[in-house]
């Protein structure tokens, strides 16, 4: 048959951040960098930051990493056609983060997302679907983040791992604090705590 | 188009995790098995962008910096077309690039490499396809240069590119390279993909037609992207 083959993936690379984020690359150039702002001002639902480390093997930060987040509105609409439900004004449900250089922490302010359709009438838990990409990972890797105060029992997804226990990998844990919510989710790109890594 | 699944990747098309000549894969690597999953929306759906988000210079790597003159370097032009495995264009969809300058140098912190700063070289761009699914980029052509894996390695002259597609499921990062260049076949990262034909798909290839006499040498640079289904069988994504 005569498919075109899709063109292979190469690594981001460790100057990611001149094309994605230039500012943190230290210049400016575009008037707009992408993927600031993923809920926009007008998005209902709870605001929520949340924040992690990107782990490799030896259990060391990876502070080149670079992620990006795919998520829906807090009643669980995607700003995309094949949804085709309404959302905010300015609610793009992307965005782009990297890391501090020093630490290897990163974070992003959203609003927590709502249940969004599953496959055959399912309903998938709230999540929010990451991308991850840094020199030394030829494809990227796709994961979810779901939340700890939510009911995740019956997520078709989460339901997949075997590993009951590996699926706690996918669960950011909240905290409360005079700044406002945050989740946790630390991510370990390799060894016995592993994050479930998903083939989308 | 009704929602449909986009075909699987085919992973041995693709470099695999774990490619012990590319050092930095070695503790960058899953060591589980990737979980499968059917489409859902959470994959069929990703951002959508418009005109708006960019500015019309973007594209233009040899005005989009300037400092009062132009980049050093080997005018080039890279354009092509965004594509899905069905041979369809993918229509208003990002594409976007970052690269050294002619002397191999990237304008960013991290980068110590002794070949200077181009003052007037910022060396990232971006644009829109249009509804053919066509982009172009006006740019130098980027230096080869030293990195540290095995002591002498360099990487051959390469663009990255970034894309976009219609859903998350279709996200890209991918580099180009131009034919001809010895350095090709003497690169870990690129020999990381298993295949010479795949490893072909990323070498853009001289386009003499698109040259523009005595100012710009061309380059064609076709990116193929996921396909998906046209039908759907009785497994729906949607319950209704």
């Amino acid at each position: 048959m005569p498919y075109l083959k899709e063109t292979p993936s190469q690594t981001a690379g460790p100057y990611v951040h001149i094309g994605l984020a230039p500012k943190a690359a230290g210049f400016d150039i575009f008037k707009q960098e992408l993927g600031w702002d993923i809920a926009g001002p007008n998005a209902k639902g709870e605001r929520i930051r949340i924040e992690g480390c990107v782990y490799d093997g030896t259990g060391a930060p990876i502070k080149d990493v670079l992620l990006e987040a795919w998520q829906a509105n807090a009643q669980g609409h995607y700003a995309h056609p094949e949804d085709g439900r309404e959302v905010e004004d300015d609610f793009r449900g992307w965005g782009r983060v990297i890391t501090d250089f020093d630490t290897g922490l990163w974070g992003f302010e959203t609003v927590k997302p709502g249940a969004t359709k599953g496959r055959n009438g399912s309903t998938q838990a709230p999540h929010i679907n990451l991308w991850i990409v840094a020199r030394g990972i030829n494809l990227g890797l796709n994961t979810r983040l779901y939340f700890d105060d939510c009911d995740n029992s019956a997520d078709p997804v989460l339901n997949l791992i075997e590993q009951v226990h590996r699926r706690q990998t996918l669960i950011a844990t909240r905290h409360v604090s005079d700044e406002g919510v945050t989740y946790r989710f630390d991510i370990h790109i390799q060894g016995a705590d592993e994050t479930v890594f998903l083939d989308i | 188009m009704k929602p449909a699944e986009y075909y699987m990747r085919d992973r041995q098309h693709h470099a695999p995790a774990l490619t012990p000549e590319y050092k930095t894969s070695v503790t960058r690597s899953p060591q589980y098995a990737l979980l499968s999953l059917e489409n859902s929306l959470s994959e069929i759906t990703g951002p959508v962008f418009s005109h708006n988000d960019i500015d019309a210079l973007d594209n233009d790597l040899i005005k989009n910096y300037t400092h009062g003159g132009d980049p050093i370097g080997e005018r080039i032009i890279v354009h092509g077309r965004v594509l899905d495995e069905n041979a369809r264009p993918v229509p208003n969809t990002m594409v976007e690039i970052w690269q050294a300058n002619a002397g191999g140098r990237y304008r960013h912190k991290k980068d110590t490499y002794l070949a200077p700063i181009d003052p007037n070289f910022g060396g990232c761009g971006r644009t829109m396809t249009d509804a053919d699914g066509y982009y172009f980029f006006r740019t130098v052509k980027p230096g080869a240069y030293p990195w540290r894996n095995w002591v002498n390695n360099w990487r051959p002259a390469h663009i990255h590119v970034s894309v976009f597609g219609a859903a998350f499921a279709q996200r890209l990062i991918t580099q180009l390279y131009f034919e001809g260049d010895p350095l090709i076949a003497k690169c870990p990262i690129v020999q990381t993909v298993p295949d010479a034909e795949a490893i072909d798909q990323m070498v853009a290839k001289l386009d003499l037609n698109a040259t523009i006499p005595l100012d710009s040498i061309a380059y064609r640079f076709d990116i193929v992207l996921r396909g998906r289904r046209s039908t759907l069988f009785e497994n729906r994504l949607e319950g209704n």
